[in-house]
C-alpha cells in the first residue's frame, strides 16, 4: 500500500481552521456585547421603549443608591442629584445628575453604567438616561441629566439594595 | 535495521545519504530527527533563562523587604519568566518530542511538510530573541504579568510591549504550523496499515494538542492584534471610553488561556502513558478510555475559560456553571490517573531513571490537579485568587507535570536519540535531587498562599518569613540540579554506553525496532501490519 497523498481539500481545512478562529477573537467583541445585554453579566443595563405596566407591590422597597465616577483626565464635575433612593419595583421613577465643565472649552463624553450586584442588573430598565448618547458640554456650562428608570418586580426578593454607578468618559475636548 | 527498510535499501539509495556537513546542516534542514533536536535544544536554553530569572524572583523573596531589585525589574522578571517557560520552554519541548517521535511512532519516513517544519523552527529563535530584546530597551520588558490584562498592557505599558506583540505574533505562527504538520502527518503519513487505534498514545494526545492549537493560538494572535491596534491605531476593543470593555480582553485571553494549559499536559500525559507499561512490563490498562479521556478533557478545556475570572463580577449562574464544568474536568482526568495506577498493579516493575521521573509525575501531577480543583470552588477563589496557592497549583502541574514528563522523555528516548545510554547513578542522583528540591521550593507556598500572602509582589508582610526562606532555598536547590541533568546529557552524548535496539525491556513502539541510534532517514517502506500489531499499546 502507499502513502496517502495530503488533498486539496484537506489542505485547505487545515489553513482556514486557524484563519477563521482568528476572526471568531474578533466575532467574540460583538457576541460578548450581546450576551452582557442578555444576561446583565459586567452590571449592564437594559432599556424599555415605554412606561410599560408591571405588577406592583407597593410594600416591597428597595434601596437604589447613585454615584458617580470620571476617567482620564474627564473634566467635568459630575455627580447624582439625590444620593439615594427608596423605590418600588414595577414603578417608574425620574432623576438627574448634575454636570458643569470648569474649562473654556467644548467637552464631549459618554457616561457608560454598571449596576451592582450583577444580578440586578438584568431587572434594571431605563426609559430615558443621558448615557444613550453622547453628552456636549459647553464651556462653563451646568446642565442637569435626567434619568428614568425602572426596576422590573422579577428582580429577586433577596436583593434590597442596588448601585447604579456612571462613569464619565472623554471622547473629545 | 528493520527489515521493512533493508529490502528497500537499494530501490531508494538516493534517499539514504546522511545529513550535510557544518552549520548549513542545522540551517537548512527537513529533516525531523534534526529539527526535533534543534527544537529541544532551544527549549533547553529557555529553560535555562527563564530560570535564571526564577532565580531572581526567589533571591529578593529570601527575605521580606527590597534587597536586591526595584519593584519593577522584580514584575518584569515574573513577567518575562512566565513568558518565557510558557512559549519558550514548555511548548517547544514539546514539538521537539513530537518532532523526534511522531514520525516514528507511526511509521512516516517524515514529517508530511518538511519545509514548514524548518519555518516553524527557524522562527522561534527570532521570536525569542525579539522577547528578550525588550529588557534592552527604554522602560524595560513587559511587567504587566504573562497573562497582559488590558489596561495595563495597553494605556500603562511601555512602548516595548509592541515589539513584545509582535514576538507572540511569531511564535503563534510558529505553533500554528507546527501543529498542522503534525495534524497532516498523523492522519496522511501514518503507515497505511496502521488504524487510529493502533496509534501509540504519544501520537494520539499530540493529534488532539494540535486541534487545541488550531484553536486556541488564532484567537490569542486576535488578542494581541486588538492590543495593537488599541495603543496605535485608535480602536477601543478594551477601552470604555471608546465603548470597549477591559472585562472583555480578559474572556477572549482566557478562551485561549485555558486550552493553553492543556496544550501543555496533554503530551505529557502521552509520554507517561508510555514510560509506565514498559517499567511495569504490562499493556497499558484502558488503552481506549485513555483516548476518549484525553479527547474529553481536550473538548472541556474550550469551555470552562471563565474559572480564572471567578472575582471580576459575574452572576451568581456564571460562577456555578464555571464551577461545575470546571470540576467535570476531573472526571476524565481521574480516568487517566486510574489507568495509570492499574497499570502498575501487580507489574513487574523496575525503577530506571525514565519510571522514578514518571511515577512522580502521577504523584506530583495529582496534587497540583487536587490545588486546580480547590482554585475551581468559586466562593473559595475568593480566598484564594491571585495569591501563592495560584503560583503553587500551576507550578505542581507544569514543573512537576509537563516539564517533569519532558525530562521523563529525554531519558526514555535518549537512547534512540544518541545511540548511546546516559550514566543510570548519576541520573538517579539527579532524580532524587530535584524531586526533594522541588518539593522544598513549591509545597511551602501553598501554605504562603492560603495564608493570604499576595503573588507578583516583591515584598512581603513578616509573617511569610519563614516559608519564602524554605521555598527560596529549595529554588536555588532545583535551579542547581539543571548543572547536573546538563551534565548527565552531554556525558551520554559523549561518552555514554553504546545503546541497544531496545534499551528498555519491557518497551513497545516501531521506534524501538529501529538501529540503536535511529537511521537519519527511518520507515522509508511503511511497516507491515504483522510488526503494527506486535508493537502496538492497544492489545
Amino acid at each position: 500500500m502507499e502513502q496517502k497523498k495530503i488533498t486539496k481539500g484537506f489542505w485547505i481545512k487545515l489553513v482556514s481552521a486557524p484563519i477563521l478562529m482568528f476572526f471568531f477573537a474578533y466575532a467574540m467583541v460583538p457576541i460578548y456585547d450581546v450576551f452582557c445585554e442578555i444576561t446583565g453579566f459586567n452590571g449592564t443595563t437594559g432599556r424599555v421603549d415605554s412606561e410599560q405596566q408591571y405588577a406592583v407591590d407597593e410594600n416591597r422597597k428597595v434601596e437604589v443608591s447613585f454615584f458617580a465616577m470620571t476617567m482620564g483626565g474627564f473634566p467635568v464635575q459630575f455627580g447624582p442629584k439625590v444620593n439615594s433612593m427608596e423605590i418600588v419595583p414595577g414603578k417608574f421613577y425620574t432623576t438627574s445628575y448634575v454636570a458643569k465643565n470648569n474649562t473654556d472649552k467644548t467637552v464631549i463624553g459618554q457616561a457608560i453604567p454598571s449596576v451592582a450586584p450583577t444580578d440586578a442588573a438584568l431587572y434594571f430598565k431605563k426609559l430615558e438616561c443621558f448615557c444613550f448618547n453622547r453628552q456636549v458640554f459647553k464651556p462653563h456650562e451646568e446642565v442637569e441629566m435626567t434619568l428614568r428608570f425602572v426596576v422590573e418586580p422579577e428582580l429577586d426578593k433577596r436583593i434590597k439594595d442596588i448601585s447604579l454607578s456612571y462613569n464619565f468618559f472623554k471622547l473629545e475636548s | 535495521m528493520t527489515t521493512a527498510t533493508d529490502t528497500t535499501a537499494t530501490g531508494h539509495a538516493d534517499h539514504h545519504h546522511g545529513p550535510e556537513k557544518g552549520l548549513m546542516r542545522w540551517i537548512k534542514t527537513t529533516n525531523h530527527k534534526d529539527i526535533g533536536t534543534l527544537y529541544l535544544w532551544f527549549a533547553f536554553t529557555m529553560v535555562l533563562i527563564g530560570g535564571a530569572m526564577a532565580m531572581v524572583i526567589r533571591m529578593e523573596l529570601f527575605q521580606p523587604g527590597l534587597q536586591l531589585v526595584d519593584p519593577h525589574f522584580f514584575n518584569q522578571m515574573t513577567t518575562m519568566h512566565g513568558l518565557i517557560m510558557v512559549f519558550g520552554a514548555i511548548m517547544p519541548a514539546f514539538v521537539g518530542l513530537g518532532n523526534w517521535l511522531i514520525p516514528m511512532m507511526v511509521g512516516a519516513p517524515d514529517m508530511a511538510l518538511p519545509r514548514m517544519n524548518n519555518w516553524s523552527f527557524w522562527i522561534l529563535p527570532f521570536a525569542g530573541g525579539i522577547l528578550l530584546s525588550t529588557f534592552f530597551m527604554e522602560g524595560g520588558a513587559p511587567a504587566f504579568g504573562w497573562t497582559f490584562y488590558a489596561p495595563l498592557s495597553t494605556t500603562f505599558a511601555p512602548d516595548s510591549t509592541d515589539f513584545f506583540i509582535f514576538a507572540v505574533h511569531l511564535l503563534g505562527f510558529s505553533s500554528i504550523m507546527g501543529a498542522i504538520n503534525i495534524i497532516a502527518t498523523v492522519l496522511n503519513m501514518r503507515a497505511p496499515e496502521m488504524k487510529l487505534m493502533d496509534m501509540p498514545l504519544f501520537v494520539w494526545t499530540w493529534l488532539i494538542t494540535s486541534f487545541l492549537l488550531i484553536g486556541a493560538m488564532p484567537v490569542l494572535a486576535g488578542a494581541v492584534t486588538m492590543m495593537l491596534t488599541d495603543r496605535n491605531f485608535g480602536t477601543a476593543f478594551f477601552d470604555a471610553t471608546g465603548g470597549g470593555d477591559p472585562v472583555m480582553f480578559q474572556h477572549i485571553f482566557w478562551f485561549f488561556g485555558h486550552p493553553e494549559v492543556y496544550i501543555m499536559i496533554l503530551p505529557a500525559f502521552g509520554v507517561v502513558s508510555h514510560i509506565i507499561p514498559t517499567f511495569a512490563r504490562k499493556p497499558l490498562f484502558g488503552y481506549s478510555s485513555m483516548v476518549y479521556a484525553t479527547a474529553s478533557i481536550a473538548f472541556l478545556s474550550y469551555i470552562v475559560w471563565a474559572h480564572h475570572m471567578f472575582l471580576t463580577g459575574m452572576p451568581v449562574a456564571g460562577e456555578l456553571y464555571f464551577m461545575y464544568a470546571t470540576m467535570m474536568i476531573a472526571v476524565p482526568t481521574g480516568v487517566k490517573v486510574f489507568n495509570w495506577i492499574a497499570t502498575m498493579w501487580k507489574g513487574s516493575m523496575t525503577f530506571e531513571t525514565p519510571m522514578l521521573w514518571a511515577i512522580s509525575f502521577v504523584f506530583l501531577f495529582t496534587i497540583g490537579g487536587f490545588s486546580g480543583l480547590m482554585l475551581g470552588i468559586a466562593p473559595a477563589d475568593i480566598q484564594y485568587h491571585d495569591t501563592y496557592f495560584v503560583v503553587a497549583h500551576f507550578h505542581y502541574v507544569l514543573v512537576t507535570g509537563a516539564l517533569w514528563s519532558i525530562i521523563a522523555a529525554t531519558f526514555y528516548w535518549l537512547p534512540k536519540w544518541t545511540g548511546k545510554m546516559y550514566n543510570e547513578g548519576l541520573a538517579k542522583v539527579h532524580f532524587w535531587w530535584a524531586v526533594i528540591s522541588v518539593n522544598v521550593l513549591f509545597f511551602p507556598q501553598h501554605f504562603l498562599g492560603l495564608a493570604g500572602m499576595p503573588r507578583r509582589i516583591p515584598d512581603y508582610a513578616l509573617q511569610f518569613a519563614d516559608f519564602n526562606m524554605i521555598s527560596s532555598i529549595g529554588g536555588f536547590a532545583f535551579g542547581a540540579s539543571f548543572i547536573l541533568f546538563t551534565y548527565i546529557i552531554i556525558d551520554a552524548i559523549r561518552n555514554g554506553e553504546p545503546a541497544t535496539k531496545r534499551p528498555w525491556e519491557g518497551a513497545k513502539g516501531l521506534e524501538w525496532t529501529l538501529d540503536p541510534k535511529a537511521e537519519y532517514h527511518s520507515f522509508n517502506k511503511p511497516p507491515s501490519r504483522k510488526l503494527i500489531e506486535q508493537e502496538s499499546q492497544n492489545s
